[in-house]
């Protein structure tokens, strides 16, 4: 376009003087050249506008300067690094500060796992962006034999995390956050995690968006602080002083209970298994959690596999031509040996017959091994219990039968 | 994101749970900050791992030192900020003095000027960040994207009048990363932009 097409074009940025439709430079008046100066040290003005800013810069000293510093500050514009922090540095950061000065309330032992995790998936969400945060996830999980699953959002997901570590900050005397929407009253919160998702979900009319950052984010940070008061420092003997203990409090999850200390790590392990569901959902590389704080999370697993082999007996689940023996509680038992390959790995002993017998290494029928990562994508109940890849000698109805009760673990 | 809205009052808590040597505390202030701490260190120091050392120190200071703080003096982000400044150009400092003495390249007067440009470069990226989102949203779309202001203004739907004024006001606070700069002079003042 030329300056001959623009008349009456300038609105009402036109000069006053009825410079009129055939003047050849756009003339304006100081004060809407002044106003123009940011935008044209961006580069962000027309061409008419450039040119008679750049006129009038040659006479007025004022506008010049301001032009002059402008300018320069448009020269340090630079994209942030947006470098992703180390996830890593937290604790080699956190660990150097508490050498220097220990903690006279310190962060218990089984707190660590959930603090760790929380903060990953906390940065993996930093840069999210409205598309991310409702990207679809599929939630998968294991209901008695039958893999399940149910549609949200990356949203949807942190909604569930809100919900369910509500259990854990109601049993620490902290709001829930459900609150009014299931009329739970302090201490006894209402419904199993599934419920209490679904009731959360329903409770707003609108799918929830990134909104739900904050709240997640707050929650997690005072259920920490609160374990540190509650639930005694890693320190028995003073712990115990405190009342908590170390960390035995109950949290009730509707339909069992787990002592404070596992529940953390139980929320850990979710926390994790969620951030790799909204990990691949919107396409990042994520990491496992740190070795000490994997192995703990499947020795949790570990340690509720009697229990879920029992409540399957019960449920009639187990293989059939089940060769079960009695054994007297606090008796060894028949039992397979779990071996976790890898950094969080370890070896246990799974009583096969009733919870309150005790692994025996004399009393080995079967024998299991499994990489840790694939044994907790297992417990997730991301991977069925016949694809799971796991190296097996001995008794295949009972190497099953703990296979299959290891996916029974998995819940919403 | 909340970051920036947080009361005062946040500020002040966190400095008495510091003092009374409470390790979750220091675990939330890591969250809050270590983003800002790392990138401010990186800006001037151009390092991942020297980043990750001044990330370090800024904490550790912090935690040994949670008295010298003054929640009175301003909010606890700029004084993060302040410090990181300071201990991230004392180790520019140090790195480029060290190495001048090894090889003898360079002048001393082209370590001033490294520094003094570091410095300059950390302040802007801290006034960008810390300025009202209308602010940054304005020039993030004529700098970054090319947007001339009218485009500017439709995309922010705003009149044309308030695009070129975000633009101008946005630009005059970044320009006064200028002024603390001079050689010699303290760290500068952070926060004022906000």
């Amino acid at each position: 376009m030329t300056d001959a097409d623009h008349g009456g074009h300038a609105g009402p940025y036109a000069a006053e003087s009825g410079a009129g439709a055939q003047a050849g430079p756009l003339r304006l008046e100081h004060p809407v050249l002044k106003a123009l100066l940011g935008a044209w040290a961006l580069a962000a003005c027309s061409a008419e506008e450039t040119a008679a800013v750049e006129d009038h810069l040659g006479d007025c000293g004022a506008c010049a300067d301001e032009a002059r510093r402008l300018r320069e500050a448009v020269g340090l514009l630079q994209r942030p690094d947006s470098l992703d922090l180390d996830p890593a540095l937290r604790t080699r950061v956190l660990e150097s500060c508490l050498d220097r000065r220990p903690p006279r309330i310190p962060v218990p032992d089984w707190a660590m796992s959930y603090d760790a995790e929380t903060a990953r998936l906390d940065a993996l969400l930093q840069d999210f962006g409205d598309a991310e945060w409702h990207a679809p996830v599929r939630l998968r999980w294991f209901r008695g034999a039958d893999a399940t699953s149910r549609r949200t959002t990356v949203a949807g997901v942190i909604a569930h995390l809100i919900a369910v570590d509500g259990l854990v900050a109601v049993a620490l005397g902290l709001d829930d956050p459900l609150g009014p929407v299931t009329g739970g009253s302090a201490g006894k919160p209402v419904g199993s995690p599934a419920e209490r998702t679904e009731a959360f979900w329903d409770a707003s009319h609108f799918p929830p968006t990134r909104s739900v950052r904050g709240p997640w984010r707050d929650q997690t940070h005072a259920v920490v602080r609160t374990a540190c008061f509650t639930g005694g420092g890693t320190s028995r003997a003073s712990g115990a002083e405190r009342g908590g203990g170390s960390g035995t409090m109950p949290v009730s999850y509707g339909d069992f209970e787990l002592p404070l200390r596992d529940a953390l790590v139980d929320r850990a392990f979710e926390c994790w298994v969620h951030a790799v569901d909204i990990a691949e959902a919107v396409d990042y590389p994520y990491e496992p959690p740190a070795p000490r704080h994997l192995r703990g999370m499947i020795d949790l697993a570990a340690r509720m596999l009697p229990g879920a082999l029992a409540d399957r007996r019960r449920a009639g689940l187990t293989s059939p031509g089940d060769t079960r023996h009695l054994v007297t509680a606090g008796r060894p038992g028949r039992s397979l040996r779990l071996e976790i390959e890898g950094r969080g790995g370890g070896e246990w002993l799974i009583p096969l017959d009733s919870p309150a017998a005790v692994g025996s290494a004399d009393h080995e029928v079967a024998h299991v091994a499994l990489d840790d990562v694939e044994f907790c994508r297992l417990a997730a109940g991301h991977v069925s219990p016949e694809e799971a890849a796991a190296g097996q000698v001995g008794d295949r109805r009972a190497i099953s039968d703990v296979l299959s009760a290891a996916a029974s673990l998995s819940r919403m | 994101m909340a970051n920036k809205d947080a009361p005062p009052r946040w500020d002040r808590k966190m400095q008495q749970r510091l003092a009374r040597g409470e390790a979750a505390a220091l675990g939330e202030l890591y969250d809050r900050f270590a983003s800002l701490v790392h990138g401010l260190a990186h800006r001037v120091l151009g390092d991942e791992r020297a980043a990750d050392g001044v990330t370090r120190e800024v904490f550790a200071h912090v935690w040994e030192h949670p008295d010298s703080y003054d929640p009175r003096q301003g909010p606890l982000r700029s004084w993060v900020a302040a410090l990181t400044h300071r201990l991230a150009v004392q180790r520019l400092r140090a790195t480029e003095s060290a190495a001048l003495a090894l090889d003898g390249s360079g002048s001393t007067e082209e370590l001033e000027n490294k520094v003094r440009h570091a410095s300059v470069a950390a302040r802007a990226d801290y006034i960008v960040q810390s300025m009202p989102t209308p602010l940054r949203a304005a020039l993030e779309l004529a700098y970054f994207q090319r947007r001339d202001y009218r485009q500017t203004a439709a995309d922010l739907g705003v009149t044309e009048d308030e695009a070129r004024r975000r633009l101008r006001l946005g630009l005059q606070l970044l320009s006064t990363a200028h002024d603390a700069a001079a050689p010699g002079a303290p760290p500068g003042r952070y926060g004022g932009a906000a």
